[in-house]
């Protein structure tokens, strides 16, 4: 008889993250690199298995393949069980209508409605959020998903506990409601809160950050190199786990001036890196600039290239002398600066240049 | 991919004795290297890189950080349902107190041998570092239809008791074996990696225990080399075998040199370690880093100059540490000036504190130690 668990956990892993653009051409978004040697879905893999959840089902449905392979059978996370572990719940095609899942609502296979993980997002970012309205006992007064008019700040993490037994009745009904679009969000939650269900939220005070776009995958990266930003990847008592490159320890040579960063084992550094995320297997030659720039792994910065406010994608090359992004101060129009982004395996050509906000995919060479 | 007819024998202990500090608590196949790793990972993924399946470590005494490291064998793909990862304790009886030598050791493991389905038996030492294609060396060994290859090194003999040092003829054949002589210059000596089949293993284990011979080096290969077709096979590029404490303190250095670095850890065929599952290294707004290898879990916000900086060491804000090896987790203080220093694990080296020592005889400071 298999030990019982008391909680099991739904990663939804099924985003497109179209707002990445090239990043997530094609991989899922929780496949995306992030903080020198880790990919999105370690953190709620982790915090999972650092709770004591060790049941734990990933919903894929674009690009699942990548993600896939990186999840394996969960070894890297301690998933490996014997009852429960991790489950990769593929979409499925329905026998009449022939059609893929559209929400998340549907995946059927799955848990749980009562408690919503909350936290306070600025007022200017909040419509890009669902968020909350509580009452006095942080019971749930009104929700709203991405309201272009915000009420309210309190935005949901995506992270809710749920009874099993409730949400499996209103998946069901939202199954058979044509009318529904079948999204959590916009269906399923609102559909609890207008029933009467007690429905609580807990707030979380902790860092947490939405990397939905460009800036803000940019950002959350640097946040790692900010002292004052409550993220410490070094705790030993919350680790967060992942898949390990088997790679040397990273060498810094004697031409290097690596300040303020994070270098993950198996890169070289000849030239100059600050204020950037390292990933592993990177190369930056000698005479080559990194700043405030993420570079994930197997890129590689030619000599002389100059790297700045840039995400570089896995294995792209930035050839001598190129430059990629510009410091906003050095933009006259500041509407027009934002990160520039070279996607995976992209070729950047000797003495090139990639304008701020510009984002280079294969194809577009 | 010559291995799945390969059983590997590791001696885990082998030539303990040559660096005590760092082997007092640990075997030699424990002792940390390279920023990453442990000696034993070097001959572990030098046979699972050529598809060998089943390994034997022989192991003599405090094995348990060696135990601890390679766990069921699940980081070199050896955690198997057949052959895998078998850590061989020694079997004592009333009348055997452990393995004194290599002889004894393998007698203790002649069950083990036994068992064993493959057809060739693939032996290493810890105290030599090096990455190898072993499939050329089972096809060098096959296409001389020799008894038994012994793998060398051209250059300084290290200073071992049970050093074997050969002369070849033109077509690799060794004609002449010794057994630790003293030597001036550059000879051909073995990295205590020899290949032969299983049932010539057997037959000259029998003739040994009957003769009570107990020199694996003496009585096995040097007793046979005119009996036995024995050939010398040549490592070529970074090998590294370790005598002394300054040998060991070389050999790590020498990884500072992106030839050597990329040799030994040429990514045809990687180097397999433990995983820890550290956040990548940090550099500091005022650290300084020059001509180092460091490993990931890092806080580095002083300088650091031509030096290995293992897993998890933190090297605060106006700490100096220049010609030093830094072990998994230490913590250098600020104001702290280390030159020419071995710190191991879990160091604490408090503020203002200087340590130098020199290139020939590097300080240690041993695990845990508070200064």
């Amino acid at each position: 008889m298999a030990r019982k668990m008391e909680c099991i956990a739904m990663l939804l892993a099924g985003g497109q993250g179209s707002r990445l653009g090239v990043l997530t051409k094609n991989i899922a978004k929780p496949a995306v690199p992030y903080g020198g040697k880790y990919r999105i879905i370690d953190f709620p893999l982790s915090n999972c298995v650092n709770s004591g959840i060790s049941t734990v089902g990933i919903l894929t449905q674009y690009q699942p393949l990548e993600l896939n392979d990186y999840i394996g059978n969960g070894q890297a996370w301690d998933l490996d069980r014997q009852d429960g572990g991790v489950h990769m719940l593929s979409p499925y095609q329905q026998i009449k209508g022939m059609e893929w899942y559209k929400g998340t609502a549907n995946a059927k296979q799955n848990n749980a409605a009562c408690t919503i993980a909350m936290l306070e997002v600025p007022w200017e970012e909040a419509s890009r959020f669902g968020l909350m309205v509580l009452n006095d006992d942080n019971s749930i007064a009104s929700f709203e998903e991405k309201p272009k008019n915000p009420s309210s700040n309190k935005a949901s993490m995506g992270v809710y506990i749920f009874t099993w037994s409730k949400l499996r009745q209103y998946l069901i009904d939202d199954e058979n409601n044509p009318d529904s679009s079948n999204d959590f969000g916009h269906d399923v939650i609102p559909a609890m809160h207008s029933a009467g269900e007690r429905m609580f939220a807990y707030l979380f005070d902790g860092y947490w950050k939405d990397v939905g776009t460009i800036d803000s995958l940019w950002e959350a990266n640097l946040d790692l190199l900010n002292p004052k930003v409550d993220l410490d990847l070094s705790d030993n008592t919350w680790k967060i786990y992942s898949r390990t490159p088997v790679v040397p320890p990273q060498y810094i040579s004697d031409t290097a001036d690596v300040q303020n960063s994070m270098v993950a084992e198996g890169s070289k550094v000849f030239g100059e890196v600050d204020y950037s995320v390292l990933f592993h297997n990177v190369t930056v030659e000698e005479g080559a600039k990194v700043r405030y720039s993420i570079v994930m792994p197997g890129a590689t910065i030619k000599k002389g290239a100059d790297v700045e406010y840039a995400i570089i994608a896995e294995d792209a090359v930035i050839n001598a002398g190129a430059k990629v992004g510009k410091r906003p101060e050095d933009v006259e129009n500041r509407e027009e600066w934002g990160v520039a982004v070279v996607g995976a395996g992209v070729e950047i050509a000797e003495g090139g240049e990639v304008a701020p906000k510009a984002m280079i995919g294969k194809e577009d060479k | 991919m010559t291995g799945k007819n390969i059983v590997g024998i590791i001696f885990s202990n082998a030539y303990d004795e040559c660096i005590p500090e760092l082997t007092g608590l640990r075997t030699m196949g424990s002792v940390p290297f390279a920023g990453r790793y442990r000696l034993i990972d070097f001959p572990l993924s030098n046979m699972v890189n050529c598809g060998i399946e089943n390994v034997g470590i022989i192991t003599k005494a405090n094995y348990q950080s060696l135990m601890d490291h390679v766990g069921n064998g699940k980081p070199w793909d050896l955690s198997r349902k057949t052959g895998g990862l078998h850590l061989l304790p020694p079997f004592l009886t009333a009348a055997a107190s452990g393995n004194s030598d290599k002889i004894e050791a393998l007698k203790g493991v002649k069950d083990f041998i036994g068992h064993c389905k493959e057809e060739y038996v693939l032996f290493s030492d810890c105290n030599s570092i090096f990455n190898m294609d072993i499939d050329e060396l089972f096809n060098f060994h096959a296409a001389k239809d020799a008894d038994i290859t012994v793998v060398y090194k051209n250059g300084e003999a290290p200073k071992l008791k049970d050093l074997i040092v050969m002369e070849l003829d033109g077509n690799d054949k060794i004609t002449q074996v010794e057994v630790a002589p003293v030597t001036d210059g550059n000879v051909n000596y073995s990295l205590s990696l020899i290949l032969m089949k299983k049932s010539l293993l057997e037959r000259l284990m029998n003739e040994a225990v009957s003769h009570n011979y107990t020199n694996f080096e003496a009585d096995i290969i040097q007793r046979n080399v005119s009996k036995l077709k024995m050939y010398g096979f040549k490592a070529d590029g970074y090998a590294a075998t370790l005598d002394s404490m300054k040998s060991y303190f070389k050999a790590n250095m020498e990884l500072l040199k992106p030839e050597n670095c990329d040799h030994l850890f040429n990514s045809e065929r990687p180097i397999y370690t433990k995983v820890k599952d550290d956040m990548p290294a940090t550099y500091g707004l005022s650290s300084k880093v020059k001509n180092s290898l460091v490993a990931n879990g890092c806080i580095i916000e002083g300088e650091v100059e031509n030096s290995l900086i293992f897993r998890g060491v933190r090297i605060e804000k106006g700490a100096v540490v220049k010609n030093s090896i830094i072990m998994q987790e230490s913590f250098v203080a600020a104001g702290t000036v280390l030159n020419y220093t071995i710190i191991d694990k879990n160091a604490v080296i408090t503020p203002n504190k200087t340590l130098s020592g020199a290139e020939n005889y590097p300080i240690y400071v041993g695990k845990g130690i508070v200064i």
